[in-house]
């Protein structure tokens, strides 16, 4: 099956308007996530990144623009069993057990058997299998809706804020599971307020009201704004009121606005 | 449309529920016990003998729409129809496969309910139990499929609620247990004559005096049958993979 389109995005999305209620939440967005890499969608909570992560599934209604997932309209029906969503909030039925939880889901998307198990294993579920996910803690029941996801070896994977109120032992785990998935051929686009988490991305999407702040790697990113953490650059960057776009650029190696006067410049705005 | 499907989620709702053993109780409970209180009311007089079996149709129907309604309306707000609507899941094989496990809790409701109005309130059924029986499950399954119809169009625990005196209530004043259908002003006749409860409590009652030829209420009992699955089909077409 192909993975991705001709330029190597597993999503492309063009000019995406969705409005909620009377609210505009994204206003013309574009933009591409490469496949089989892990990029980070950054950005404070109100953003915009949940109802990307909606559109780009193909369960949000959309005014207009374009989402393509592997080359495929957002939500065609080829896609349900390649591409998978965890949702912020673990949707799992509190009232069964993880393994019948997990049982169920497999059988909607015609996986094999012998997929329970594996999913159970690596999201590190095994001593609680059989317990009701209503049991567990809010962790636990990310991880089992994670599980969910894993069924079936989606080649797509929209993850929506799933390390929110981990421990640090356990989002390392994760980050480092996100990370195996995709050296197994996976695109993985994953949601985070916490902007310590984009240095585990191959890229970052900075995201503030609706609007893209940045396309870019993380070494580019803080080579372009002249700064050492992401938290700091995504401040320079709506001080500066330019974004730092470079998608598909390989980042990093020549940083476009990186000279010494723009750091001290935006200092002397603060 | 696939049976695989349609089965696997049939058999997670009664898993849900098994984990739940005061619902199954209540279940099976609750419409017998109401039937009850009704034959102890009217214990001195000859009335529980004609308004016996429309109380077979109406206590079922009323907790099938209800548990039914809320179950899919938890389905909702839980984020897991998002999810399963996200995967390759049917929507008519979602709808089916809570017709089908809440169809299967209404059997054995209907039987609970039967047997104890016969044997335990000693109601009198000249007409086939069997009939009888087969015509109480439609009419719990009737009340499946509109919970079903219902919990599509509400967002919140308040608005399914409200459904149930919107689509349930009008249909138990207007069926003939308050006053005879033939009685009713000629408008509220002929409604009457359209809603899928006086068909059932019309069949039940010709049931348990045999009244009329078997072709007759198994006439009543296909219309039953045809409002269950329109309520579904429209169900299924108004559950939406994409939301505001």
């Amino acid at each position: 099956m192909n993975n991705s389109d001709a330029s190597g995005s597993a999503v492309v999305v063009e000019a995406l308007r969705v409005r909620r209620g009377s609210t505009q939440v994204l206003d013309g967005l574009s933009l591409s996530v490469p496949a089989g890499a892990v990029v980070g969608l950054l950005g404070p909570s109100g953003s915009g990144k949940t109802t990307l992560m909606r559109a780009i599934v193909g369960v949000q209604v959309v005014q207009s623009g374009s989402v393509e997932v592997l080359g495929l309209a957002a939500g065609s029906p080829a896609l349900r069993r390649r591409v998978a969503y965890v949702t912020q909030q673990a949707s799992v039925y509190d009232d069964l057990t993880v393994r019948q939880n997990l049982r169920y889901f497999r059988r909607v998307l015609g996986a094999p058997a012998s997929d329970v198990d594996r999913v159970i294993e690596r999201t590190d579920l095994t001593a609680v299998a059989d317990r009701l996910a209503g049991e567990l803690s809010g962790g636990q029941r990310g991880r089992v809706s994670l599980a969910a996801a894993l069924l079936g070896s989606p080649e797509v994977l929209v993850l929506d804020e799933p390390t929110v109120g981990l421990d640090p032992v356990l989002r390392v785990e994760l980050w480092q599971l996100f990370r195996s998935l995709a050296d197994d051929g996976a695109t993985l686009l994953v949601s985070s307020h916490v902007m310590d988490e984009a240095k585990r991305c191959d890229r970052l999407l900075l995201m503030r009201d609706g609007a893209l702040l940045a396309d870019d790697t993380v070494d580019g990113l803080l080579a372009f704004t002249g700064t050492d953490d992401v938290e700091t650059a995504f401040l320079r960057l709506i001080d500066r009121g330019a974004p730092d776009l470079r998608p598909g650029g390989a980042g990093g190696a020549e940083p476009r606005g990186g000279d010494p006067d723009a750091g001290t410049g935006s200092e002397a705005v603060r | 449309m696939s049976l695989i499907r349609t089965i696997a989620t049939a058999g997670r709702v009664l898993a849900q529920i098994r984990h739940d053993p005061r619902t199954i109780a209540l279940l099976l409970l609750v419409p017998a016990l109401l039937i009850g209180l009704v034959a102890w009311i009217f214990s001195d007089t000859e009335v529980f003998g004609d308004i016996g079996p429309a109380m077979i149709a109406l206590f079922p129907f009323i907790v099938m729409f209800l548990v039914t309604s809320i179950a899919t309306l938890r389905e909702r707000r839980s984020g897991t129809l998002e999810r399963l609507l996200s995967m390759p899941m049917g929507k008519g094989d979602f709808l089916l496969g809570y017709a089908l496990a809440f169809g299967l809790l209404a059997i054995a409701q209907t039987a609970v309910a039967v047997s104890f109005a016969i044997w335990v309130c000693g109601l009198e059924i000249t007409g086939s139990i069997w009939l009888l029986f087969a015509v109480a499950v439609a009419d719990a399954l009737l009340g499946t499929a509109l919970g079903l119809l219902a919990s599509a169009f509400a967002r919140t625990e308040f608005q399914v609620v409200q459904f149930m005196p919107l689509l349930v209530l009008p249909q138990i004043l207007l069926c003939g247990i308050f006053l005879p259908r033939d009685q009713l002003p000629e408008v509220l006749e002929t409604i009457s004559e359209w809603l899928p409860l006086s068909f059932a409590i019309d069949a039940l009652q010709a049931v348990a005096d045999d009244s009329e030829s078997t072709e007759w209420i198994v006439s009543k009992l296909l219309v039953i049958i045809a409002w269950i699955v329109g309520s579904i089909v429209l169900g299924a077409i108004t559950l939406r993979r994409r939301t505001p």
